[in-house]
Parts: structure tokens; sequence; C-alpha cells
């Protein structure tokens, strides 16, 4: 039986309308493409909204010191030296542009006192860089962008979810989706096709994503034929909330910290002090004197003379820290630990962290004017996904493009805070300006209606069922195995079993019942992406396996510690005649100049730390 | 107070337009929750197809507005233990979708009104510099315009929309947030008055501030958004002295 299904033609299609796909979008628009964003939620609701901190960029205004070479540093010094080096440094000499040109759009980032945009400090950054709204920041950028957006022509599918890339030979033409309103079916053909879909931190049951973290645009990609490489590395962001347990999980802005927040254990010890690694032991404070008088210094205005408090170490570090600290029995009652900020009074805690008040009031019922919150660590990032050309944004399948979240390389093993925001924004314009660039020399392509049949029976599955499991009930299943057995501390034998898991979740998740109904059928919808969460889990599984080290986003128990092979490998993960399947490349030298950058960067922090060192109490 | 193991009924809106009436679930509750974990407790174990929209569960996307007890407000953002103690003991948790919007399905409703709305509005034209100046007091003037999550309870709850229907002639709270946040933007320089007056109907809010009183993000919405405009447009139209000086010193404005 064939099914009814509405066509489309566009030059630019956009799957996400996050911060990166807005983005691209926008550009893909203005170079004259016929452009189309389709987004499963509502507009203006994607997960950008929940970034809290800032947005990463070497502006210069609140430190005169920093630049786009200290910015390319950071950044690939936090990527544990796997990022991908040509990202970094398009990342760092672009972004500042990118924010500049969303104030033009009409954001308004919070002052310097010379009417600048103002830019707080955050880990693993060695000036202040985040240009920020208080601690909503992600919300600005998506308004922002959303309402730039609206009048640039674009046609915005809002509630279509995407579960088929159209291919013909081996590029992409174009998507097939459903609508979660009426459950009709819609065929778009494309000459470029954008992902910008996001993450995959929903296969985690203590995570800080929305409903939509289900590697939508991971799986459309590796089902196409696309690699994936990085996707061990999931950041599991050192403070979510953990009481009570129904908001587990729900982030707390690092800009607690950067704002001078402080971490300490049942026993009121100040346990960052034990855990700096010796790569950054000479650029963190030593006492806590050092540390306060740095927070004085810099919530004044003043440049910084003495180093920053080991609580604005890296985000792996933290959180690694605040799981030991527990499991030495040193957690506060529910198993976190405590982050105060009440030292820096009423007043400024409503002016710069005014969400995180109000959540944790209406949430928890905790006034962080008055009293510490708990805080421990929750699934974050993943600094995985789809490889694409560092220029392009292209994939190794020919007209698929990826930015954002879905995409990978700028990150390598751990991805600074900050540096996600400013990573939408530059390469979601560069994916719409090469995806628009490849359109104008095509031809319209055709749309396979086998394919989109084929497409349209795998999404009517479900609902065809005679009976079945509630859907909601694999899918938290599946969250707590991933929890217990592929988390933030990984052996052999537990991915092992996870392994085998997933296999037994692929199964039921193919069995599962819905329901039958097709309009706003939310199990239908659930039930759908349970596939796709199935087989990003398995990619992220599979490379964790293969990798027997530990690396920033990625710590084995069995295999403790950084090793000098590893250090120069990536994982790739790709599908061969149906399999899914992992191999390893090695990480391309860095170009001279760069390297001489680092040199330059690395002498300029050394002498700093020394005169710091010497200069502090 | 402790709710686990508590047993609660609710009663939810089920069905489509005229045939959806109100169904009722019972579930055992946990320590903590608010009412979105309760909806998704009944969708994961008794009714998968139950409809609901939600995205962040954290009070930042604006999703999940519905109307608890009668009362418009974020499903996530409200919990449990202050729903049960206003609910009378032995009564059932009544929630509904937004009133003011059609209805789609169960808890879903269609909001695309505001988006429409939304497209018509003037964007922001400032400088063509690339570094804009202006100082921490200015930001702060718009800043709280920002803040909207765009759920949409200020529209639900205006009585101009939600008893009048008057969705042709009048912005609605949400935009004319957006068009006071556009106006006084330090650097804008584009004319929306005439609109704010016409097409958006700043005239028909009466100052009731129903709107302001639902909004999770706490914005002055009615105080400092809708009166500002309504100045604005009180200052063209309206005041003699300032019509006069414009004609002396040639000022063309549009009416």
């Amino acid at each position: 039986m064939t099914e009814e299904y509405t066509k489309h033609e566009y030059d630019v299609i956009v799957i996400g309308a996050g911060g990166a796909g807005l983005r691209a979008a926008i550009e893909a628009a203005r170079s004259g493409a016929k452009t189309a964003m389709i987004t499963k939620s509502l507009l203006g609701k994607a997960h950008t909204v929940m970034a809290e901190g800032g947005c990463a960029a070497a502006l210069q205004n609140a430190d005169p010191r920093d630049g786009w070479k200290v910015h390319f540093h950071d950044t690939m010094k936090g990527s544990k030296w796997l990022a991908d080096w040509r990202m970094a440094e398009l990342h760092a000499k672009e972004a500042p542009d990118r924010v500049r040109e969303l104030e033009q759009w009409g954001a308004v980032f919070d002052r310097t006192p010379n009417n600048l945009i103002n830019q707080r400090n955050f880990g693993g950054h060695t000036f202040p860089r985040l240009a920020h709204v208080g601690d909503a920041t992600g919300l600005e950028l998506i308004r922002t962008l959303q309402e730039r957006g609206i009048h640039e022509g674009i046609d915005i599918f809002m509630e279509y979810t995407v579960r088929h890339l159209l291919k013909e030979g081996d590029r992409v033409t174009g998507c097939v989706a459903y609508t979660r309103v009426d459950g009709d079916f819609h065929a778009f053909s494309a000459k470029s096709v954008v992902l910008a879909t996001g993450g995959i931190t929903r296969c985690w049951s203590v995570c800080s994503g929305s409903w939509e973290y289900t590697g939508d645009g991971h799986a459309l990609a590796l089902w196409a034929g696309a690699e994936l490489r990085d996707m061990e590395f999931v950041q599991f962001h050192p403070t979510g909330m953990v009481w009570p347990p129904s908001v587990r999980g729900i982030l707390v802005t690092e800009g607690v910290r950067g704002e001078g927040g402080r971490l300490t254990n049942s026993e009121g010890e100040r346990f960052m002090f034990n855990y700096v690694p010796e790569m950054f032991a000479s650029d963190h404070a030593e006492t806590i004197e050092e540390s306060d008088q740095w927070v004085e210094e810099v919530v004044s205005g003043k440049l910084a003379t003495v180093r920053r408090p080991p609580e604005l170490l890296t985000r792996d570090v933290v959180a690694k820290a605040i799981n030991s600290e527990v499991k030495a029995g040193r957690g506060s009652p529910h198993g976190g630990a405590f982050l105060d900020i009440s030292h820096r009074g009423e007043e400024a805690i409503l002016k710069k962290l005014p969400s995180m008040h109000h959540q944790f009031k209406e949430l928890a019922g905790v006034d962080i004017s008055k009293e510490p919150m708990e805080v421990g660590p929750t699934a974050h990032y993943v600094m995985g996904g789809v490889r694409v050309n560092a220029e392009t944004q292209e994939s190794n399948v020919p007209g698929l493009y990826a930015c954002g979240e879905v995409a990978s390389g700028l990150h390598g093993a751990n991805r600074l805070g900050g540096n996600s925001l400013s990573d939408l924004i530059t390469f979601g314009k560069r994916a719409g300006e090469h995806a628009a660039k490849r359109a104008d020399t095509l031809a319209q392509p055709g749309i396979e209606d086998a394919q989109v049949q084929s497409a349209i029976t795998e999404m009517l599955a479900p609902l065809n069922r005679e009976g079945g499991e509630n859907p909601g009930l694999i899918y938290d299943e599946m969250r707590d195995m991933m929890q217990a057995k592929v988390g933030i501390i990984r052996t052999k034998e537990e991915m092992t079993e996870a392994m085998d898991d997933l296999a037994a979740f692929n199964e039921r998740q193919a069995a599962c019942f819905p329901g039958t109904s097709r309009k706003y059928n939310s199990g239908w919808h659930q039930a759908l992406d349970l596939k796709n969460m199935v087989d990003v889990s398995t990619a992220a599984t599979l490379a964790a396996l293969t990798r027997e080290e530990s690396r920033g986003g990625h710590t084995r128990d069995d295999f403790p510690g950084e090793t000098e092979a590893w250090g120069k490998i990536i994982n790739i993960i790709y599908m061969e005649d149906g399999e899914m399947k992992v191999r390893q490349e090695n990480v391309e030298p860095m170009r001279d100049d760069l390297g001489d950058a680092i040199k330059e960067v690395k002498s300029m922090i050394a002498e700093r730390a020394a005169e710091q060192a010497g200069g502090g109490n | 107070m402790g709710l686990k193991g508590k047993k609660q009924s609710f009663n939810i809106l089920k069905g489509e337009g005229e045939d959806a009436e109100l169904q009722s679930f019972d579930i055992e509750l946990d320590e903590g929750m608010v009412v979105l974990d309760c909806v998704h407790r009944i969708q994961h174990e008794q009714q998968p197809d139950l409809a609901v929209r939600w995205n962040c569960k954290a009070g930042k996307c604006g999703s999940c507005s519905a109307e608890i007890n009668g009362r418009p407000r974020l499903m996530c953002m409200t919990r449990m233990s202050d729903v049960v103690a206003e609910t009378p003991e032995g009564q059932a948790i009544e929630i509904r979708p937004m009133k003011a919007f059609p209805h789609v399905k169960d808890l879903v409703t269609d909001v695309s009104w505001n988006y429409e709305v939304a497209q018509r509005i003037k964007p922001i034209k400032g400088p063509d510099t690339m570094d804009w100046e202006f100082n921490q007091m200015e930001a702060d003037r718009v800043q709280q315009f920002r803040e909207c999550i765009e759920c949409f309870l200020c529209v639900n709850t205006c009585h101009v929309l939600r008893d009048h229907a008057l969705f042709d002639d009048f912005a609605g709270p949400r935009n004319l947030v957006r068009l006071a946040q556009y106006e006084m933007h330090p650097l804008d320089t584009e004319d929306r008055v005439p609109e704010i007056k016409k097409e958006f109907g700043v005239e028909y809010c009466n100052i009731t501030r129903c709107c302001t009183e639902v909004c999770p993000a706490g914005i002055q919405i009615t105080d400092d958004a809708i009166i500002q405009l309504k100045e604005r447009v009180v200052d063209r139209y309206y005041d003699p002295l300032q019509r006069i000086w414009r004609t002396i010193t040639r000022q063309k404005v549009r009416y």
C-alpha cells in the first residue's frame, strides 16, 4: 500500500533550529539559496536556550592580553590536544566577529565600564573571554537569531521530525519527515542538507539535555554513510543539580565558579586543591588566600595579578574530582559536593546568576544567596559527532553538512565551557555558506518514490503492531543502563555488557507499541527516537571500548592515565554492510605556524604564572 | 512535606477539540516531583499516546504551559508539593491545555498565531559599525524583556484574547514585550509607533495586569512594557504641545 506525502523543493535544507541551525539557515538564505529549516520543536525552544554561562570569543574587551592565539591554545589544551587544529584556528579567529554580528542583530550582552561587551572567566580560558547575559546567554543567542532569521525569507517547518535522508548514488538529495501534530508525511528535495540537530545526552539518565537530545542527526548521518569521530568523548559537566530526584541532572552553570563559587566536601574542605593535574599545576592558585584574592580582583573588574582558583579547572577534571570525593565517603547528603556562592551577597547573585537563584528556589527550595547548593556530574555534551571538513563543514557524504554539537573536531577529548555557543555561530555560518555555494552549481534532484515509501513504512511500523511494550519503559531502562555502564568511569567488563544490553534494547524497541493514533502521539515519536538512541549509544560504547586509556571526557578505571600512543589517534565510527564498525586514524601533525603560536602562548602563560606566584600572598 | 509513596489522582483533558473530555489517572508520587514528572509517569506507565509539549524541563524553553487546577503555569516549574497542598484532600488535580489557543490534542494547543504576529514586527536597526557601545544602565532597560521564554501564558491569560478573541486587532502581551524591547533598545532607530497603535492595538490593554501575574520569568509586562508603549502612542498622537513642537522644528514623523 502506498502512503500519500507532500513534496517540497529547496536549494538548502537545514535540519534543526538551535543556534547552529538558525545561523546556517540565515547564511544560506543571505547567499541567495532557497532555504528551509526543519525543526522537531517550536521555533526558539531548542536546547540552545539552556546554555547559561556565555559565548567564548577573544574580543579583548575584558583583558587586552587576550587574542586568537591564546584562545586557540586554550581550546587545543582543553581538548587534550586531540581537536582538529584547523577548526580550532578558524573558531578562535572568527568567533569575535560572529559575536559582534549578534549584537547588530539585537543581542544585548552585559557591558564593561567602557560600554563594550563584557566577558567572564571560565574553566580552561586563560583570560576572561565569555560574552554573556547574566546566566541566560543561550536564550539571548537563540532569540536573537530567531528574531533575525524570520526576516530572511527562510521557510520554517515547525514540529516536523526528519527520519530519513534521501540519496542518489553517493550524495544526499533531501530528506523525509513526519509532522508531529498530524502524523502526515513530507519529502524534501534539496541540493544540500545541513545537520544541526544537537547532541545525544538523553541517552544517559542523569543529563542536562532537553528531550530532543536523542542523537537524531548522529544517526541520520551514520545511516547515510557518514563517518563519526570522537564518540567516546562525552562531557560530564561537574555541576548538575542532585536533589530532589526529579531535577537530578539539571545544569548549574560554570558561571557560578567563574563568579567565585567554592566547592567543598562534607568535611568543609576545598578539595579541588588536591586535584590539580600536572599540566595545569603552575597556573592555578595554591592557597585559599590566593584564590580569594583572584576572585576579589576579577569581580571588581581589575586584571588578575594572582592565579585562578582550582575550581576553574577544565570540566573533566572537576567532574572526576567530585566523583572521587563522593566515592571516598566525603559527599554531600544526596551524593554530590557543596557549591557555595553565598559570600558574593544577594545583590551580586541576583544580577549575575538570576536563573540559578530562581531554579534552586523553585525546584529545590534552596536560597543560594544564603546556603550552598548540592551539585554532581551530569551528562552534558558529546564532543563526538559527524566528521566534517574544517572549512566547509561537509561530511564525507557529498551534499551532507553538519554544524554545532552534531559535528565534531573542534573539542577533541574535552570541550571548554563557552566554546559551544561560539562553535554554533562560527561553524553554523560556514556550513550555511558552503551548503549554498554547492547548491548554486547543481540542478534540483528528483524525489525517488521508492525511498520515500520505504521510509514511511518504517515510520508507521510501531503503530501497526498488535501490541507490545510501552516505549517509555524501554527509554527509561536504556538510559539507566547507559548511566550505570558507560558513565563517567568506565571498564571493559561493563561496556562489554552494555553492548549486549544495547542489542537487546534494539530488539525491544523494534517490538514496542505506542498506540495506533498518528495525531500528536508522544509515544509514537518516542518509539521512533529509540532507534537513534540505540545506535548512537552503541557508537559511543564501541568507541569507548576501543580507547584503552583515559583522556578528557573518557575515563577508564582499567586504563587510568593518558598514553602517548592514543594521544595521536582518533576513533572513526562508520557503517559497513549494515554493521557498525570502528577504525583508528592518526591525527594530522599541526601546521608549523600554529605550533609556533602554541609555543608563544605557552611561554607567555609560564612567565605570567611565575610573576603571579611571586606577586601573590 | 514528604510525597514519596502518596497516591494521587489527576484529571487530564484527553482527546481532540469538541470530543475532548477529562480522563482520570492515578499514580504514586516521588519526592520533589513537578507536575510534568507526573505527566511523564502517566505516559510511561499507562498512556503512551498522551500528547504533551515539553523540551527542557528546567523552566527555560517555555514549552509546557498548561492550566493546573485552573491556574496557568509551566508544568516543569510547578512543584507537586505546592499543588497537593492547594488541592482539597481526596480531590483530583486537574490539568487542562491553555484555553485561549485552538486545541490540537490532550494538553497540546496551536500557538502559531504568536509566531505570525512576531513576523510582522520590524527588526532592530542600529549603526553599521561592528563595535556597538552602550552602557549597562541602557542594557538593563531591555534585558528584562529578553528574559521572555515565549511560554505564551500571558497571551493565554489576557482577556482581550481569552475572552474577546481580538486576535486580528491586538498583538498580545508577548509581542508587546518584543515591541518594547526593540523600541527601548539604546541604538535602534526604527519607528514602530504607528503600528503599535493601529495594527498591534496597544490601546486594547486596560491594564488589569493578569499577564504580569502569570509570567514565569517575572517580567513586569504591564508596567515596564505595555504602559511605556502606550505613552509613546499618546506622545505621538494625542499630546498637542508635542505636535506643535514637531511642527515648529519641522520634524518628520509617521502617523
